[in-house]
């Protein structure tokens, strides 16, 4: 591991202080970040330690969480608002990782997580455009079974990793954001960012920006929610595919719906086009199979993963069939 | 910052270096070998710790100095004066264990699971996410477990002592 200065932010200011400094990383859990400098992936000059900052989950009077971003991920899915409100949210955080890993990682690292392809790990043996710019992707002709699908590019066929993450898009969630200039917001959906031609670039964030928290607004039919995640074990695997749903069926007809996939981009994908041809229909398992097909229309498979597609398109229609079902 | 941590009731010196991570100042400084250095890269559970009393973690993926002034206990401050922890007598019963590299991290790993299903921390295989409280079944126990692997295979007696242990606490 290549040496580093360590520092504990006092709080947000010094924090985002302190993280101008190029060359300076935020340290959350350490559960991805510490990895990667082990594996010299990553190998910042200095480390701030930010896991003091606010880790409050708010409820506020109108119905909106606020997480602060230093929670850890088993305080938000064992706090008692998300486990009832937003049973999506609590299931996929439950769904990723283990329990000591749950215990240590942040809701902002979370966020941050950066993608379990192979290659961009093994940075003696494989090319890597978003490791290093430009060297090329040996993930494209390679083992590509756990790999993009949607939105992919030439350059980078890589999947966000997070399970959290696909549930706060589906809520859609909204990252706040700070640095020395100010504070700003960003929908979680817009956060992160396929990698086009540049898939060093996987956010939004600003050199020194610091996420501070997350607000996942009142959504009450979220109380019909679930998350489901399919992978090669039963437990503590990253997703092939998984599906975050929120649904509001009234009198047979789909009133409102919230679908996200993980497993299949570069960044949790929202499942817009589905969702459109969800609302105000009669739920049946031929809407709910239409809306699958649409949403992977433009799936492009590689050399081992064109069964993702097909694995989509059922746990999607797993997911709403078994909401459709539930009664609220 | 207080340059101490504190290890199963003692105060320690934490590093200088910062890349030390709390898994090597647990065995390579404060020469506490119980705790087990597996994969070293978070897969496998075998550096589970506990900290600030039933919080399980992964030492390998922890820097030391991340830890400062808090309180961490290792497989060495399990039994009391000599005697077993209950815990480690259910593995003894239960052959939850054959070459015993993993045990532990599974020791101190159940016993973050004992924490967790009294305050309620739903798994994925919770059914009632409202439930103030989870029951140890069988299903509930093997995935809240998932993050420690045994290359023996010994998962039935672990599973089994655990479920044993969890049962008599909860009398």
């Amino acid at each position: 591991m290549t040496p580093f200065a360590f520092a504990r932010a006092a709080d947000t200011a010094d924090a985002v202080r302190r993280g101008r400094v190029p060359g300076a990383k935020y340290l959350g859990g350490g559960t991805n970040l510490v990895d990667l400098m082990r594996v010299a992936v990553e190998h910042p000059a200095m480390l701030v330690d930010v896991t003091g900052l606010p880790d409050t989950i708010e409820e506020r009077p109108d119905g909106s969480l606020l997480i602060g971003a230093a929670a850890t991920n088993t305080a938000v899915a064992g706090h008692r608002a998300v486990r009832t409100r937003l049973p999506v949210l609590a299931r996929a955080i439950a769904a990723g990782a283990s329990a000591q890993i749950r215990n240590m990682a942040t809701v902002g690292g979370n966020i941050l997580q950066r993608t379990r392809c192979a290659y961009f790990y093994d940075h003696e043996g494989a090319r890597c455009n978003k490791r290093t710019p430009g060297q090329g992707c040996d993930a494209i002709d390679g083992f590509n079974r756990m790999h993009a699908i949607l939105g992919a590019s030439a350059h980078c066929v890589a999947t966000h990793p997070s399970d959290m993450c696909v549930a706060l898009a589906a809520l859609d969630a909204v990252v706040h954001l700070q640095d020395t200039g100010g504070s700003r917001t960003v929908p979680l959906a817009d956060f992160h960012l396929l990698p086009e031609d540049h898939p060093e670039r996987e956010t939004v964030l600003r050199p020194g920006e610091l996420i501070t928290a997350v607000e996942i607004p009142a959504l009450p039919f979220a109380m019909r929610s679930d998350y489901r995640k399919v992978r090669d074990r039963a437990s503590y695997a990253f997703a092939l595919v998984s599906v975050a749903a929120a649904l509001d069926v009234q009198d047979g007809i789909v009133r409102d719906v919230r679908l996200a996939l993980g497993g299949v981009a570069h960044k949790p994908w929202r499942a817009f086009t589905a969702e459109r041809l969800l609302k105000g229909r009669p739920a049946s398992e031929v809407l709910f199979t239409a809306a699958a097909a649409a949403e992977l229309a433009d799936a492009r498979p590689l050399r081992d993963n064109a069964f993702k597609a097909e694995l989509a398109r059922r746990a999607i229609v797993a997911v709403l069939g078994s909401l459709a079902g539930k009664r609220s | 910052m207080p340059a101490t941590i504190t290890v199963n009731g003692t105060a320690a010196p934490l590093p200088d270096d910062p890349r030390v991570s709390l898994l090597d100042l647990l065995r390579e400084h404060l020469h506490l070998s119980g705790t087990k250095k597996g994969c070293d890269q978070g897969a496998c559970g075998a550096c589970t710790v506990l900290v600030d009393g039933d919080r399980r973690i992964l030492s390998c993926l922890a820097l030391a100095v991340q830890y400062a002034g808090r309180a961490v206990t290792t497989v060495e401050g399990l039994a009391a004066d000599g005697a077993l922890h209950p815990l480690q007598q259910a593995f003894i019963d239960h052959d939850g264990f054959q070459c015993g590299y993993c045990t532990p991290g599974q020791l101190c790993s159940a016993l973050g699971m004992a924490a967790e299903l009294r305050r309620g921390v739903p798994s994925y295989v919770t059914e009632d996410l409202a439930a103030g409280q989870v029951a140890a079944s069988h299903d509930e126990v093997r995935e809240r477990m998932s993050g420690n692997l045994c290359r023996c295979g010994a998962y039935n007696g672990i599973v089994d002592a655990i479920t044993e242990h969890q049962a008599r606490e909860a009398v």
